[in-house]
Parts: C-alpha cells; sequence; structure tokens
C-alpha cells in the first residue's frame, strides 16, 4: 500500500476503499471520500450507520480492515493515534477532572517542551478565542456543559493540528446551548481555516455548519454533498427521508411524464418522462413545496383537499390535508404561521393544493 | 455525487494492521508481564494440585486410584459430610441475621444506625480464630455461660457454627445492605398509593430486589465456612472438618498426595458456590436506573421497636465476643485470678519472642498491601483502558475470577507443590516473606480487582484517546489523571489487602518458616499449648492494628477529598 503521487491541487485528507467488519456485521464497506483544505465535512446518518466508526479510524483509535488514508501527503493508513496529526473532542468532552481548566488545554503543550511563558501565552490565547478568558484556575466541574466542550475544543487546536476532529460535540448539550456552541464551532473554524471532519446525527447541525455533508447509512455513502445539494436533491429515498420532512406518494407512472395518485393524474418534472407505463413509483415532495388556495393557480397539478389535521409549531404549522381523489395519501403542508392564521385553517377546511411538477422527485 | 460502493476485495488480502508504537509496545509488554504473574502465582500451582493428585509418594502416576482410597475411607467420608452440613447451617442462620439486620439500617426509622453498622463490621479487623477462643471462655469447659448449653460441649459443631456465624456475618451483611441500598423509592410510593399493606411490599417490592444479593451473600458465607482453618482447628475439638484433614495429611502425616485429593474435595462445593452466583450475576438485571429515587422510610412505632430491639441483640452479641477476647488478653487467669495484667503481653508475647511473629505480620501486610495495590490496580488499567491482544485480556480477566473460587488452603497447598519443586528456578522464594505476600495477594485478588476495574469503569473512556491525538504518553496520564482521580478506589484496595493479610491464615498455614511466622499461626501455636491468654493477646494485637489502619484509612481519605481531590467538590464529575 503505496502513497499515491501527490500534486498541489490533492485534497488535504482522502479515504479510499476503508473497509470495517465487526465479527459478521460490515459495519463500512468500501468508504472513499476526499476532505478539502480548510473544509468543514460533516458524517451524518442514523445511530450505527457507522459514521462514528470512521471517523474513529481516521483518528487509529480504531483500525480499518481494507483502505488507506492519507493526510496531507502522507499515508496514515497504518500510522498509530500517536503519530497522526489531529485534535480531537468528543460527545463526553472527556476533560481531565483533577486538573484545571489551564491544566487540560496545556496538557499537549507540555510534552512539546515549550517553554514556561510560551505555553501561558498559548493558552490565555485560546481561552480568549473560546470566549472563557477567566477560566484558567478553574476545574472542569464547575463549568457548564457547553463551557467544557469549548475547553474540550480549545485543548484539541492547542497543538495547532492539521485536522479537527469532532465525535457528536453538541450531543450532550441542551438545546439552547447546542444552538449558541454550533455557530461558535463554525465561525472559529472558518477563522482558523483548520480542516475539520464533524459526526452527527442530527440533520439541522449538519445542513447550518457543513460545507460538505456525507450522509450515510448501513456502512455505506448514500449521498455527497453541499447542504443545499443534500437537501434540494437527494440523491436516494433514505437521504430524502432523514434529511427534512418529506411527503411519500405511491403513484403508477402513465408514461409521457404523467403519474397516477389514486384517480388523480400528476405531471412530473423535467428528466421523468423516461418512466415506463405501469411502472410502479414513489413520488417525494417536500412539505414546504406544496402550494395552497391562492398560490395555486397557474400550477399544472392542482387538486381540491380538505384539512384533517393542523400542528402548530410555533412560527409554521404543519397542515395535513386529504386529497379529494387519493384520500388514502394524506399530504403534509408546511404553512407560515402568517399564512394559516390568514386562511384560518382548521380542521374541515377546504382549500386547494398545488404540486408543482420541478419540486416532485422520483427516487 | 452519489459514491456507489464498489464490490467488496476478497476477505483474503489480509487486514490492516497498525504499525505499533512502541508505547503499544509497552502496554502490552506490561499486560504480559500481569498475565505471567498471575499464571505462576496462581494457575501453575493449581495445575500442580491437579498433578499431585493423580501421583502417588513416589510420583508415579496412578489415575484416580487416591480417589477411590479417599471414598473407601470412612473418616474422610464423614467429614467431608461434617463441612457439608455445618456450611449450610451456618448459611442458613448468617444470611437470614444479616439480612434483617440490613433491613432495619435500610427501612426502618431506628437511631444510631451508624453505630450498628460500625459494631456489625467489627468482625472483619480479627482472625477467624478470635471468635472461637471468645467463645471458649464464653462456653468452654470453664466458660461463664457454660451452663446455657444445656450440657453440650462447645468444642465441635456448636463452637465452629458460632464463630463462623460472628466471623463472616459482616461480609454477608455488606453484601445484602449494597442489595437493599439500591432500592427505588418510587416503587414504594406507587405501592402507597395502591394501599398495599407493609407486608405484601415485603414480597412484592423488597425481596425480589434483593434476591441477587441473597444469593450472593449465601454462596460467600457457604464457601467461607467450608473453606476456614482457624475456627475448626481452635474449638472443632475432634469433629473433623476438610480443611482440618487438608492440614493433617500435609504436616501431619506429610502425604501431600492425599493432601491434594481433600484439596480437590473442598474445592468442589466452593467452586460449586462460585458457579452458582456467577450465573446468578449473569442474570441480574439493573433495576435501578439511572433516575431512581432513594427509599426514605418512615417512621413506625412498632416496627421500629421490633428493628431496635434485633440490632441491640445482635449488636450486643458482637461486641460480648471482641470484647470477651480483649478482656481474656488483659486478666491474669480465666477464670480464678480476673485481676488486670499486661502479662500475656509481657511474659506470653514479648518474653517469649513470639512477639515477632507480630511484626512479621506487619512486613507481610505492607508488602501485601503495597505489591498488590500496583499489581491489581495497574493490571486492571491495563486490561480496561489499553488496546490490543484480545485473547490475553479475556484470558487474564478470567485468572482474575479465579481466586474467589480457591480456597486458601488449597492455593498454599499448590505453593508447596509448585515452589518448593528443586527445579523451579523460584524456589528461592519458598521460604521467604514474599512467597507469603504472594499467596495472599492472589487469594484476596477478585475482590480487589473488582474494586478497581468499577472506579476505573467510572472514568471518561476517551481520556486515553485524547492524551494520543495530544501526543502525551499514556503511561503519562496514567500518573496524572487516572491515579489522581482512582486514589480513593485505590486506598480502599490497600486497605482492604493489608487487613486480610493480617488476619489471613489457611493459605499462610503451608508456607510460613521459623523467620517469617506470622501472627495468625502464632494464635494457633499458642491455642495448642494452652496458652489461651497470650493468644488472646495476640488477636487483640491484630485487631488494634487492623482497626488503627481503617482509621488511617478513613484520615487519609478526608484529608485528600479536602487537598488533592478538590475538583470533585462542585457537582460530582460522572
Amino acid at each position: 500500500m503505496t502513497a499515491p503521487a501527490i500534486s498541489s491541487d490533492e485534497p488535504y485528507l482522502k479515504l479510499s476503499g476503508i473497509t470495517k467488519r465487526f465479527g459478521k456485521f460490515t459495519a463500512l464497506s468500501g468508504i472513499a471520500l476526499a476532505v478539502e483544505q480548510s473544509q468543514l465535512m460533516i458524517f451524518l446518518g442514523p445511530s450505527g450507520c457507522g459514521k462514528t466508526t470512521l471517523l474513529r479510524i481516521i483518528a487509529g483509535l480504531e483500525t480499518q480492515d481494507e483502505g488507506t488514508i492519507v493526510q496531507g501527503a502522507r499515508d496514515i493508513s497504518r500510522l498509530p493515534a500517536m503519530q497522526r496529526d489531529y485534535g480531537i473532542v468528543f460527545q463526553s468532552y472527556a476533560l481531565f477532572p483533577n486538573l484545571t481548566i489551564f491544566a487540560n488545554v496545556a496538557y499537549g503543550l507540555v510534552n512539546r517542551r515549550k517553554g514556561q511563558d510560551a505555553i501561558k501565552r498559548r493558552v490565555a490565547e485560546l481561552l480568549k478565542l473560546i470566549g472563557l478568558p477567566d477560566a484558567g484556575p478553574k476545574y472542569p466541574g464547575q463549568l457548564s456543559g457547553g463551557q467544557q466542550q469549548r475547553i474540550a475544543l480549545a485543548r484539541a487546536l492547542a497543538t495547532s493540528p492539521g485536522l479537527l476532529l469532532l465525535d457528536e460535540p453538541l450531543s450532550a448539550l441542551d438545546a439552547l446551548e447546542r444552538l449558541r456552541l454550533r455557530g461558535e464551532i463554525r465561525a472559529l473554524q472558518q477563522r482558523l481555516g483548520v480542516t475539520t471532519v464533524m459526526v452527527t446525527h442530527d440533520q439541522e447541525e449538519a445542513l447550518s455548519m457543513a460545507d460538505v455533508v456525507v450522509v450515510m447509512n448501513q456502512g455505506r455513502i448514500e449521498q455527497v454533498g453541499t447542504p443545499q445539494q443534500i437537501y434540494r436533491d437527494p440523491a436516494s429515498a433514505f437521504v430524502a427521508d432523514f434529511v427534512g420532512k418529506v411527503n411519500v406518494l405511491s403513484a403508477v407512472a402513465e408514461g409521457a411524464g404523467r403519474f397516477r395518485v389514486g384517480s388523480l393524474v400528476l405531471h412530473g418534472g423535467i428528466g421523468m418522462e423516461a418512466v415506463a407505463p405501469g411502472t410502479r413509483v414513489k413520488l417525494y415532495l417536500r412539505p414546504e413545496d406544496v402550494l395552497v388556495d391562492g398560490a395555486v393557480q397557474s400550477n399544472r397539478n392542482a387538486a381540491s383537499g380538505r384539512v384533517t389535521k393542523v400542528e402548530f409549531l410555533g412560527a409554521f404549522c404543519l397542515v395535513t390535508v386529504t386529497l379529494v381523489g387519493a384520500e388514502d395519501q394524506p399530504l403534509v403542508v408546511n404553512l407560515s404561521r402568517h399564512s394559516s392564521d390568514e386562511m384560518n385553517l382548521v380542521e374541515g377546511t377546504a382549500l386547494q393544493i398545488g404540486l408543482p411538477p420541478d419540486c416532485l422527485r422520483l427516487l | 455525487m452519489t459514491t456507489a460502493a464498489p464490490p467488496l476485495p476478497p476477505l483474503s488480502r489480509g487486514r490492516v494492521k497498525l504499525l505499533a508504537h512502541w508505547e503499544d509496545r509497552l502496554a502490552q509488554g506490561l499486560l504480559l508481564a500481569s498475565c505471567a504473574v498471575l499464571v505462576v502465582f496462581l494457575l501453575a500451582p493449581l495445575a500442580m494440585i491437579l498433578v499431585k493428585s493423580t501421583e502417588d509418594k513416589s510420583g508415579a502416576f496412578v489415575g484416580l486410584q487416591l480417589f477411590r482410597e479417599y471414598l473407601q475411607n470412612a473418616a474422610l467420608r464423614d467429614s467431608a459430610f461434617n463441612t457439608l452440613w455445618v456450611a449450610l447451617v451456618v448459611t442458613a442462620v448468617t444470611v437470614p441475621l444479616a439480612f434483617t439486620f440490613a433491613y432495619a439500617l435500610t427501612r426502618s426509622c431506628i437511631p444510631w444506625k451508624g453505630g450498628f453498622r460500625l459494631i456489625a463490621l467489627t468482625p472483619i479487623l480479627s482472625p477467624s480464630m478470635l471468635a472461637a477462643i471468645s467463645f471458649i471462655q464464653w462456653f468452654g469447659n470453664q466458660g461463664a455461660l457454660k451452663s446455657w448449653l444445656f450440657g453440650n460441649t462447645v468444642y465441635g459443631p456448636i463452637g465452629i457454627i458460632i464463630s463462623a456465624v460472628y466471623a463472616i456475618f459482616p461480609h454477608a451483611l455488606m453484601i445484602v445492605l449494597t442489595s437493599l441500598l439500591l432500592a427505588d423509592g418510587r416503587l414504594y410510593e406507587a405501592a402507597e398509593s395502591l394501599g398495599t399493606p407493609r407486608l405484601r411490599k415485603f414480597f412484592t417490592i423488597t425481596l425480589p430486589g434483593a434476591r441477587y444479593g441473597l444469593v450472593s451473600a449465601a454462596m460467600v458465607v457457604f464457601s467461607y465456612t467450608v473453606s476456614d482453618f482457624g475456627i475448626p482447628k481452635v474449638i472443632g475439638g475432634n469433629f473433623s472438618v476438610l480443611a482440618i484433614d487438608i492440614f493433617k495429611q500435609v504436616i501431619g502425616q506429610q502425604n501431600f498426595n492425599r493432601g491434594a485429593v481433600v484439596s480437590l474435595v473442598l474445592l468442589l462445593p466452593v467452586l460449586l458456590a462460585f458457579i452458582v452466583d456467577w450465573w446468578m450475576q449473569g442474570r441480574q438485571q439493573s433495576q435501578f436506573s439511572a433516575r431512581a429515587v432513594p427509599y426514605a422510610p418512615k417512621p413506625s412505632r412498632g416496627f421500629d421497636l421490633a428493628m431496635l430491639a434485633f440490632c441491640i441483640v445482635v449488636s450486643v452479641f458482637i461486641l460480648a465476643v471482641l470484647g470477651m477476647a480483649i478482656y481474656t488478653s488483659f486478666i491474669k487467669l480465666w477464670p480464678y485470678d480476673l485481676s488486670f495484667s499486661l502479662r500475656h503481653y509481657i511474659f506470653g508475647l514479648v518474653d517469649g519472642g513470639v512477639i515477632d511473629s507480630y511484626f512479621n505480620s506487619l512486613k507481610m501486610a505492607l508488602l501485601t498491601a503495597a505489591i498488590g495495590t500496583t499489581l491489581v490496580f495497574g493490571t486492571a488499567y491495563l486490561l480496561e483502558k489499553t488496546r490490543g491482544m484480545r485473547t490475553m485480556r479475556a484470558f487474564i480477566r478470567l485468572l482474575a475470577t479465579i481466586p474467589m473460587a480457591v480456597p486458601g488452603m488449597v492455593l498454599g497447598l499448590g505453593y508447596i507443590f509448585f515452589f518448593n519443586h528443586p527445579d523451579n528456578p523460584l524456589h528461592f522464594l519458598y521460604g521467604g516473606m514474599l512467597i507469603l505476600a504472594a499467596s495472599t495477594i492472589v487469594h484476596y485478588y477478585t475482590s480487589s480487582h473488582l474494586t478497581a476495574v468499577t472506579a476505573l469503569k467510572a472514568l471518561d473512556n476517551e481520556f486515553e484517546a485524547v492524551s494520543a491525538s495530544l501526543k502525551v504518553p499514556f503511561y503519562k496520564t496514567f500518573f496524572r489523571v487516572t491515579v489522581p482521580v482512582c486514589l480513593p478506589a485505590i486506598l480502599d484496595i490497600a486497605r482492604y489487602l493489608f487487613i486480610n493479610a493480617m488476619v489471613t491464615i489457611s493459605a499462610v498455614v503451608f508456607l510460613y518458616s521459623p523467620d517469617t511466622k506470622v501472627a495468625s499461626i502464632a494464635i494457633i501455636n499458642l491455642d495448642e499449648a494452652g496458652e489461651i491468654g497470650p493468644a488472646a493477646a495476640m488477636s487483640t494485637l491484630i485487631v488494634a492494628t487492623s482497626a488503627m489502619m481503617c482509621l488511617l484509612y478513613a484520615g487519609a481519605t478526608r484529608w485528600l477529598l479536602g487537598t488533592t481531590q478538590i475538583w470533585r467538590k462542585p457537582p460530582a464529575p460522572t
């Protein structure tokens, strides 16, 4: 296993053919990925999809059965964790409870035989960077979860590693801290330009933070793309379902880009003409893509329906609508609070529904 | 941009293996060393017993011949039977006593709970012979309360049973207490809201919750009684039990092979108890979720009074046993001259040179605590926190649980066979202090190991990963983080090993030499010579030393929590 020749535009981190089995269970099969310099890549997937295992393989904490890892032109496939170049942050913070914040952040610096003054300066700089300049003399137990995770981040960044690994860093925090810290981590990452790989099961986190999202399922990559690509153009039924909410309609193709749902006939978008007539398919449509009443006019796929449920969620409502002609496949529609107020939607309200052809996906 | 997974390459290509860092090699080397220590000091001696039990005196293989002889020997069969029924009676008496005591401490509103608990735990501090000596003073030929036995003699099963109940009571109590403390108060509140009477709550909530603790306690009591040598030696009279048989065969008749056979017969019930316990623990599901609310008992006059009376009676019984031994050591001659005197200490121990054995015990206990704690904690750390060599890890875990199932006398006999073998390069250990310490460490390995593992499991699993990412060698993190955080558990192990080394008799009885005779052996010898006063004095010295060690431990723990462990003060990190 030799490292391929590296040219200047090679990605910073390159995984190829990573496979990992635990007994008969295949945790990862043939994973190939490339992380560009200064990028934030997020592995997104349900628990047990192999995302954490993949991160631990990059860190050298687990060993792949097959495959190679190249980091910054160096083949690190067989290097033990000690000889790789990364900082890591875990869900549990893993701060040393008996050491002060200062000693925690300085933990990796002390070993590099730097001068005491240099260490002090570096720790102060890092604590300022994470917004906790006075935390030095405290113990981890005296800080909140979010603060502890910031310290863990500072500790991981202290030695200026080439790669930052974040293993579900926000999952142990409460909702408010999670929101705040997610913005902070992203800002810090962009400011320092450190190449970062993060693992999460939270799609919102992934969409809001990542340059590139890798959606994983059962040890395989379902899709790699920007957050927009992942959301707008899911490459598989799994991705469409896992990232965001989606309506799934069972349909039968009628040819020429037309599909029958119950007794309704819907027109598909560009690229959906090729389906052979008679094929059973599933149509995917995001709740916020469904048009209602006034907006329906110009739409080719109009239908009438009746509200069966209104779920109020603060800024918006999820309205369940039963379509005339396809009563067995209720549709969920996402409406802003304003529009639902305007229309005065309650159970039983009759309304016009539009299903824009360009928003329909066939997966 | 979907990346289609390529077909899997054939498995035969061989797995990727990480290059080993010298650190990994170091950790693995140390683990290998631990494994070697356990093999040499536990497995090899046990294997030698198996070998010796199938050989005759000349060393020729005779198969099961010796076992057949054993079964044909009526006297030996009798002692097996005696051992079993005595152990069963002790179990039947001790477990309900311990349960009721623990029930009073956890489910009633009696006062002085701390005091009762402390008194109930004192038998741990003394060698088992102390109880026997004390009961001889109370009920023996010249006993103060001899008439209470209605003409029965205390020398025999009666003495063995009451002494064993006394000696093993605290061990059973601690196990049952733990299982009762783990009750979820919400279950009782739910039962209360449904109008459940006390008795029904007891049978539907309390008893099922404590079931595993009760089985575990029963197995510990049974094993202890079967294995104990000190009590039947002092108070057993002509009543023969297996532990005494082994001693007679080996020391009296120098028939080592038959000793091996008897020791295997002794091993059998203990091993069985161990397997039952292990099997039950495996079935146990955690009934105590993280969100459980501790149970807070409510006052109930009649019940509380009954529980208080019970605790007082048990405490008086325990204090009477301990008190009699101490009293005996400080009077001139029971029962003729009851005036205060230090003669047993001065003439009996110091002048006779017997006191040397006390200092030997002290030396041995310190060695055991120092070496044992290092070995136990170090091994547990390497097992839990380093990587690689999976098969060997499983093997070491197995080795660590075996000592629980091996009576001390069996281990001691194995040591004779293994270390006294002229071809053994470790032969030089034989007759020295180190072999006594080694046998004690191995004998008490399992509990210490479990304490260490529990403490280590409470640490964040990623400390080692974080240090590796920061390029800090694992041993630095071990000394800077792991040891300081686990210090309370480490001290606990040290105390446990020290006290057991002070009181142990069964393994060392085969291994001491004139230069390394320890206090517990001296007690047996003094008792044999009819010197019951000095024997009581020596027992008292051991109790005092163990108690001192406990005070020292309590002081050290408190001091540590106040100084090096300030970080624990805020909401305790988990």
